[in-house]
């Protein structure tokens, strides 16, 4: 689209110099991550004299197998996994049959349950008020403490909605003629054409679940409870590191991790799922930013 | 929802409105029938609205706690009544103005360096030529977005130790004689949190400004380019009109958030050593609250920040819509 005047100097200076910022900024990206991932490969003893910037001094993958030996770690994983797995399923399928129903234009009621979320959009409890409520409900100490106050939101189902309204009529229309209820309309029409929403969606609402801390550490105290980040929360910022030694001690890991290397093997492994996903997902996010940012 | 003049609104339908809820059910007016017809759609919305009453209403109502003297024992309704003690208490306590410094220190200088930075990169990634290195730029700008503040701020222990990079440059380059423990100096603090902020959401941010450049047309740029207007032009008088409402709407957001902190940022690279520069209201609120068990105290705290984030959304709204015509509402 430029081609109808030729290249000048200034337009290649130009180019040349924006190329050149972008690099950098890549680099200053990608840099900090490589650092810590040289490191992590590296004999956990010798990094501790520093000096490792482009690649490991004493490659060692003793760092990662003490992460996948320790009880702790492999718990806290787990619970990340499972609350991640579960948390996304209960909150994308439940926050869209929500925007099913109210994106009906013959729902009773409707306005009335638009207004009401609207609200929440605008107030909440706060803090104390949602702890209170958390304990009144016995969520404390439990592991649906992180799925079912993160179920639903306002916002998604504003974002749902916007997409359920641009189904083709026509669709559910022959359904009810073969005799299908909403229930069922929602279940085998909706729902599958609604795939790239569900993504988008379900990826925003995915990493929010692997990377919170915050419930993990308010909520629960209990060790076999908490999620990875919790878990590395507790060590990275109490630096209380000397904890995780202990619990590698009773394996039978050598000398050559220290506290530091398994921090930051943990920090990798903790971290690689989001990396490799993210990138096979960025046209639905690329997407979903625009519609919630229309809405927004 | 320009149609549903039906909803909520008794039997008195619209002809169009009449048509779309024809279930097979015979009489149309009884409110009781239609009710039925739709019991599948009535029960899903009505477990969202539940949903809300619990897990939103009803912390709404425990906001109560503020003008009262509440404690464990007692059940919210039974906790005497204080009325604005809590507030008063907040407004003489000496933590206020340290706390109102850093909230807003941090908050304002993220927002007039960290809001411009995403709108720039994203009009100079605009001026990317080839198609594939724009597409690795913005993909490998997305990638801090996705690590968790914990594990950055891990990367930023590392950085910042005693014997990391930063101190190893500065050492080595003279710059200085001893290593700094960065993050256990208060002077640091504001620094390191918002360049790591920026670090962290320069390539996100401009994901919806990328968005918005991408619709605008080729021929704008071609007449531009047939005007005479050279690279700076363009992006002066073609791209940034064009994206100027969305940069408007974000800015309205982030106007009415100055007083949020990014609190999952502020927790993890907060510790007692740098408490006089990191400690602001939301962790405030969460330390008289949950760590401290002042339960009313910190509500009431919390309501105070709430009530004029919102006065501020709303100022920054009517000052947008005067100025440049764009509000959210």
């Amino acid at each position: 689209m430029f081609s109808l005047k030729r290249k000048t100097m200034g337009e290649a200076t130009f180019d040349i110099v924006n190329n050149m910022i972008m690099l950098c900024i890549c680099f200053i990206t990608l840099y900090p991550i490589w650092y810590v991932l040289v490191n992590a490969f590296n004999n956990g003893s010798d990094a501790m004299s520093g000096g490792i910037y482009w690649w490991p001094r004493v490659f060692s993958l003793e760092n990662f197998k003490a992460v996948f030996v320790t009880p702790g770690i492999m718990q806290a994983m787990w619970i990340t996994v499972a609350k991640t797995v579960v948390g996304t399923a209960a909150h994308v399928f439940f926050t869209a049959m929500v925007a099913y129903a109210l994106s009906r234009k013959n729902l009773i009621g409707g306005k009335l349950y638009i207004l009401m979320g609207t609200v929440t959009l605008f107030f909440s409890g706060g803090l104390i008020p949602t702890f209170l409520l958390m304990r009144d409900l016995h969520l404390l100490e439990n592991f649906l403490v992180y799925i079912i106050p993160f179920m639903f939101s306002f916002f998604d189902l504003i974002i749902f909605m916007t997409f359920f309204r641009d189904i083709p009529e026509g669709l559910e229309e022959a359904a009810r003629i073969d005799g299908a209820n909403d229930w069922s309309i929602f279940l085998r029409i909706v729902l599958p054409v609604s795939m790239p929403v569900l993504a988008t969606i379900a990826l925003f609402h995915g990493v929010f679940q692997w990377n919170d801390y915050f419930t993990g550490m308010i909520y629960i105290n209990n060790p076999d409870l908490q999620p990875i980040q919790t878990y590395l929360y507790r060590v990275v910022a109490q630096s209380s590191s000397n904890q995780m030694m202990v619990a590698v001690q009773g394996s039978s890991v050598t000398k050559s991790v220290t506290s530091q290397s398994i921090k930051l093997a943990t920090m990798v492994v903790t971290t690689l799922p989001i990396v490799f996903v993210y990138p096979f997902l960025q046209r639905y996010f690329v997407k979903g930013m625009m519609i919630g940012s229309i809405k927004g | 929802m320009q149609k549903n003049s039906n909803t909520g609104s008794g039997p008195a339908l619209s002809p169009q409105a009449a048509a779309r809820i024809e279930t097979g059910v015979g009489n149309r007016n009884s409110l009781w029938k239609r009710l039925l017809a739709q019991k599948h759609l009535q029960t899903m919305a009505l477990l969202g609205v539940v949903w809300m009453i619990i897990f939103n209403y009803i912390p709404m109502y425990g906001v109560i706690i503020a003008f009262k003297e509440y404690n464990i024992v007692k059940s919210i309704a039974e906790a005497p009544w204080v009325g604005l003690t809590h507030f008063r208490e907040f407004l003489d306590d000496e933590n206020l103005g340290n706390v109102i410094k850093n909230t807003l220190g941090i908050s304002l200088i993220k927002l007039f360096i960290g809001f411009p930075l995403p709108i720039i990169f994203a009009l100079f990634l605009n001026e990317v030529r080839s198609v594939r290195f724009k597409k690795s730029i913005q993909t490998i700008s997305y990638l801090p977005h996705f690590l968790s503040w914990v594990v950055l701020g891990g990367i930023l222990a590392t950085w910042l130790a005693d014997v990391g990079i930063i101190n190893n440059i500065l050492l080595a380059l003279n710059v200085i004689d001893q290593p700094i423990s960065y993050l256990a100096e208060p002077s640091y603090f504001w620094t390191i949190v918002i360049s790591s902020d920026i670090w962290k959401e320069l390539g996100w941010s401009a994901i919806i400004y990328l968005a918005a450049i991408s619709g605008v047309s080729p021929e704008m740029y071609e007449a531009a380019t047939i005007d005479g207007a050279g690279r700076f032009q363009k992006m002066w008088y073609v791209t940034l009109p064009a994206i100027k409402s969305t940069i408007s709407i974000l800015f309205i957001l982030s106007v009415s958030g100055v007083l949020n902190s990014n609190f999952d940022q502020i927790l993890v690279l907060r510790n007692s050593l740098n408490d006089s520069a990191s400690n602001v209201i939301d962790y405030y609120v969460y330390y008289t609250g949950i760590l401290s068990g002042r339960f009313s105290y910190s509500t009431a705290v919390g309501l105070l920040k709430s009530v004029i984030a919102l006065i501020l959304l709303l100022i920054a709204n009517n000052v947008s819509r005067k100025i440049n015509d764009t509000s959210l509402f």
